[in-house]
């Protein structure tokens, strides 16, 4: 089936399989190879990218799904000036490590901090809590988040 | 050595390892919390995974897997597999007739794929590699085993029943990297034995005043790296190239060379950055079956395991364990009888190896007049066993702990009180039979400053309980670790050194380390992956060893190339070299000074060449680096923890942890807070809910839906790393290694938490449903005195 979409601001048009994953589709078809494979059981939240802003599991979304949307991975958010400000809180709490789960919850938080939903201590507890990182024991993470919802 | 008892420490740290520090100058890129030098690179998305890499012309692999735990293979077809458009290979154990395919860094007893037989639900029975994954699924899908199936030997008492059948019946051979001397006789199922025995066990029984007994059992547990095992693989001609997503590409590069019959310089291993490890990408895993799949296809050949796959391909010990110990009237600790059985899984992998670390860790830094431990390693119908973040201590320590606290409270002492008086000081010999390293850290320091950050002595209510716990754990590995440094003419610096970055900072830190010495900002060094080719050989990434031993290797590598950098000055000013100072990028003399990149256009004469220096870390002074020498250092194990059970559903809150990272001295401060972190964080999984559950050999729980990992909502309402720092490592700095001992230290403490809140277990994870049943048991039993609470 053929599919016309928006990545990162750019018009992409392909001829794809109707059971193609969002996730296959990004990371083969357009090399954009930070929306990490992990569970595949939409669990671990390392494949989130967002799809007119909200944040879905890349790795159990279908490509046709995306037809007409606008979709936005962390090489697209990583070259918009707002990115700059979660660079910083990040790099300032460590709050990574191995780096997998990074681009993932990058995402996630812009979303919640776009719809507002960043508000609280609550927001962000809840919020972030379908991320997994098995590395930094999340309180880093949250301190980041915390700043960026301030 | 007999084991003796030393006079009663008496309160606070006296005798414990006071230091004197000599003046020295002052550190500016050591001790500091520098960002790390992966950030922008991780958080823009652009870090490259295995996963994320494709080299020209290369075919993508999947793995045909047992559906069955233990079976015969009768016949193998392949040719539906071989007749879909895009199959290139399809690899089976008739593939492996012209090399001895046998591997495993401790015994060589793993064929690359099954032969004629499997142990395992996941074994590798055939690999096909195709130009796409959906043709290889399709093509693996298509291959029609035969199996004969034989009794499933799924759990530790069927695998030792006097009647079992032998999982292996080949004479066990000595992998390269065996480590523990020689290998005994192997009996029935049991794969490695490790004892230690020390003192007389008969004379502390007969004066034993207070014993304490029990049968204890720790569950089988996925590391969870959220990366999965990749390796990408050609064989070209007489060599072999891999980008492989390995903790120890060194180990690794050998065991290719060796089952291939390959030289070792033939064999180039590439790690870009890994996605967590954890010990799982630890010694070989998916690399033989990678090679020897690219090998038939003639082209280079990437595998990526699913989380499924890579639950089969590593996980930790599941383990059943008695112990005794026994004490005087006082509570004085006199000493501990251990037996423990660690399920291996079907091929030895790192077993060995836990077993004796396990077996180190089973006594508990006590003084104790007499110890026997004795651990079995046992073969089952189960996937492989191997390391997992502080194996071995984490199995232990909340045993040994739970009785601490039994014993402390039989003899009506403060389980702190009792600790200070029992735990060995500086210099005490750990091992009950004297050998290896004495302890080098202040545990009663450490387990105080624990103590007081759960308000130990604070009010309790009803159903809150606060434990402590203490433990060491054996570190280091192989002391040989190799590193160079590279000062360019522009005055950048590159530092070569075999640690793979697997999120735990060595980038960073050994950055720091080279900066240092040179006297330069780390902003101006670049530390690189490693690559077998042009990287010194490292001898691994685990056992808490890189900062303490790699980086030593580049302190060595970096005060050479600043040696050289002293000597062109001397020239240059006609004074003592010995008198150049390296200082803010600069080489100065009293009134003189002159900057790194015109100091070497000096040396050259032009504005180009380099210095580039090694350094070396080695076993010194007769030593072989023999496990039993060992180890490097003694990584201390130390958490406190208050939790509230909920007597209705049996769920436990963590309401308070506080670990110790006694780390000599933190070259990031930062970094090692993260490490105690996300330690913390696996511990309470471990602890409370982490658990493959294996039913006749199969995981009926291998996905992330039912084998739950911690999450945000599972973080401690607090939460606190402490750092100590008494400059008493071997490595540099007077650094050792941290990021193990507080995986060992939360479960224990998190158990004896428990117990102080009543309800003492003895089987890990502490599910609801498990400790549910233990409140609703005690509560037809008459209550110990100390479930009263205020």
């Amino acid at each position: 089936m053929d599919l016309a979409l928006t990545v990162n601001g750019r018009e992409v048009r392909a001829a794809i399989e109707p059971h193609e994953l969002l996730l296959d589709f990004l990371r083969d078809r357009l090399g954009l190879t930070g929306a990490k494979r992990s569970c595949d059981v939409q669990v671990c939240g390392t494949c989130t990218v967002l799809v007119e802003g909200q944040p879905v599991s890349a790795c159990t979304y279908l490509a046709a799904d995306a037809q007409g949307r606008r979709v936005l991975t962390i090489e697209g958010f990583a070259q918009s000036p707002e990115f700059e400000r979660f660079e910083e809180a990040f790099l300032r709490h460590a709050a990574l490590q191995c780096g997998y789960c990074t681009p993932g919850l990058l995402l996630t938080i812009k979303s919640l901090r776009d719809s507002g939903e960043l508000a609280s201590e609550a927001d962000i507890r809840h919020g972030l809590d379908g991320n997994l990182c098995r590395c930094t024991g999340y309180r880093s993470i949250l301190e980041a988040a915390r700043e960026l919802a301030a | 050595m007999p084991l003796h008892r030393l006079p009663l420490h008496s309160g606070g740290r006296a005798g414990a390892g006071r230091l004197t520090v000599l003046e020295r100058p002052r550190l500016t890129e050591v001790g500091v919390s520098r960002p790390r030098k992966d950030g922008r690179e991780k958080l823009s998305g652009q870090a490259q995974y295995v996963g994320d890499m494709e080299v020209a012309g290369m075919l993508h692999g999947k793995v045909l897997r047992s559906p069955v735990a233990h079976a015969g293979i009768e016949s193998i077809n392949v040719s539906a597999a071989l007749e879909l458009d895009g199959v290139a290979a399809v690899l089976t154990g008739s593939d492996l007739d012209d090399i001895e395919p046998y591997y495993g860094h401790a015994i060589k007893d793993r064929p690359i794929i099954a032969l004629d037989r499997v142990r395992f639900a996941g074994e590798p029975v055939a690999a096909v590699a195709a130009l796409d994954e959906a043709t290889a699924e399709a093509a693996v899908r298509a291959i029609q085993v035969e199996y004969e199936e034989l009794p499933v030997l799924g759990t530790l008492e069927q695998a030792l029943a006097s009647d079992a059948p032998r999982l292996h019946d080949r004479r066990p051979e000595l992998g390269l990297f065996h480590g523990l001397g020689e290998l005994g006789e192997q009996r029935g199922n049991v794969c490695y034995l490790h004892t230690i025995v020390g003192g007389d066990i008969e004379r502390a029984r007969a004066e034993a005043e207070i014993t304490v007994e029990g049968t204890y059992t720790f569950p089988a547990v996925y590391q969870y790296a959220m990366e999965t095992h990749a390796t990408i693989a050609h064989h070209h001609g007489d060599a072999v190239t891999l980008w492989a997503n390995c903790q120890h590409p060194f180990l690794v590069q050998a065991e290719i060379a060796d089952l291939f019959g390959l030289e070792v310089g033939s064999v180039r291993i590439m790690v870009p950055y890994l996605g967590g490890g954890f010990g799982s990408k630890s010694y070989t895993k998916m690399e033989p079956l990678t090679v020897a799949l690219a090998r038939k296809a003639g082209r280079p050949v990437r595998i990526v395991n699913r989380v499924e796959e890579s639950m089969v391909t590593t996980r930790r010990h599941g383990m059943r364990c008695w112990m005794r110990t026994m004490a005087d009237r006082d509570g004085t600790l006199l000493a501990r009888e251990v037996h423990f059985w660690l399920d291996t899984g079907a091929y030895a992998d790192n077993g060995p190896r836990v077993t004796a670390t396990a077996a180190d860790a089973a006594p508990g830094p006590y003084r104790f007049e007499a110890a026997e431990v004795q651990g079995y390693c046992v073969y089952c119908n189960t996937p492989p066993s191997g390391s997992y973040r502080a194996f071995g201590a984490t199995h232990l320590q909340w045993i040994g702990e739970l009785q601490v606290d039994e014993v402390a409270h039989r003899a009506g002492v403060d389980p702190l009180e009792l600790r200070r008086r029992c735990l060995l000081v500086p210099g005490e010999p750990v091992r009950p039979d004297g050998s290896g390293k004495p302890l080098d850290a202040d545990l009663i320091g450490d387990v105080e400053r624990v103590a007081a950050a759960v308000g130990w002595d604070g009010p309790r209510r009803a159903w809150v309980g606060r434990g402590v716990s203490v433990g060491l754990l054996a570190a280091g590995a192989h002391p040989v670790s190799r590193a160079s440094v590279r000062l360019s003419a522009d005055g950048s610096v590159d530092v070569y050194v075999g640690t793979t970055e697997l999120g735990q900072g060595p980038r960073t830190v050994m950055a720091q380390i080279a900066a240092e010495e040179l006297g330069l900002s780390s902003e101006l060094v670049r530390v690189h992956g490693a690559d077998t080719r042009f990287t010194p050989y490292d001898r691994s990434t685990g056992a808490s060893r890189s900062t303490t031993i790699a980086g030593l290797a580049v302190k060595r590598a970096a005060d050479a190339v600043g040696e050289r950098l002293r000597e062109t000055a001397s020239e240059l000013w006609d004074v003592d070299p010995t008198l150049v100072e390296l200082v803010g990028g600069q080489a100065v003399v009293s009134g003189e000074e002159i900057s790194l990149p015109d100091l070497i256009a000096k040396r050259f004469g032009f504005r180009g060449g380099e210095i580039i220096e090694g350094g070396e870390v080695r076993p010194t002074g007769g030593d072989t680096g023999s496990y039993a020498e060992g180890p490097y250092f003694w990584e201390v194990c130390v958490a406190g923890a208050e939790v509230e059970v909920e007597p209705e559903t049996g769920v436990i809150n963590v309401l308070r942890t506080a670990t110790i990272a006694d780390v000599g001295k933190a070259i990031n401060p930062q970094l090692v807070e993260r490490q105690d972190e996300g330690a913390t964080l696996q511990g309470i999984g471990n602890a409370l809910f982490e658990e493959m559950r294996l039913v006749d050999g199969l995981v009926t729980n291998d996905n992330l839906l039912e084998y739950r990992i911690p999450r945000l909502s599972d973080l401690p309402q607090r939460m606190r790393s402490i750092i100590v720092e008494n400059e008493d490592g071997p490595g540099p700095y007077g650094a050792k290694g941290c990021g193990e001992g507080a995986f060992a230290a939360v479960p224990a403490a998190i158990a004896c938490a428990l117990a102080d809140a009543g309800v003492p277990m003895r089987e890990l994870p502490l599910t609801p449903e498990r400790v549910w049943r233990r409140i609703q048991e005690l509560a037809g039993q008459p209550q110990r005195e100390d479930q009263s609470h205020d």
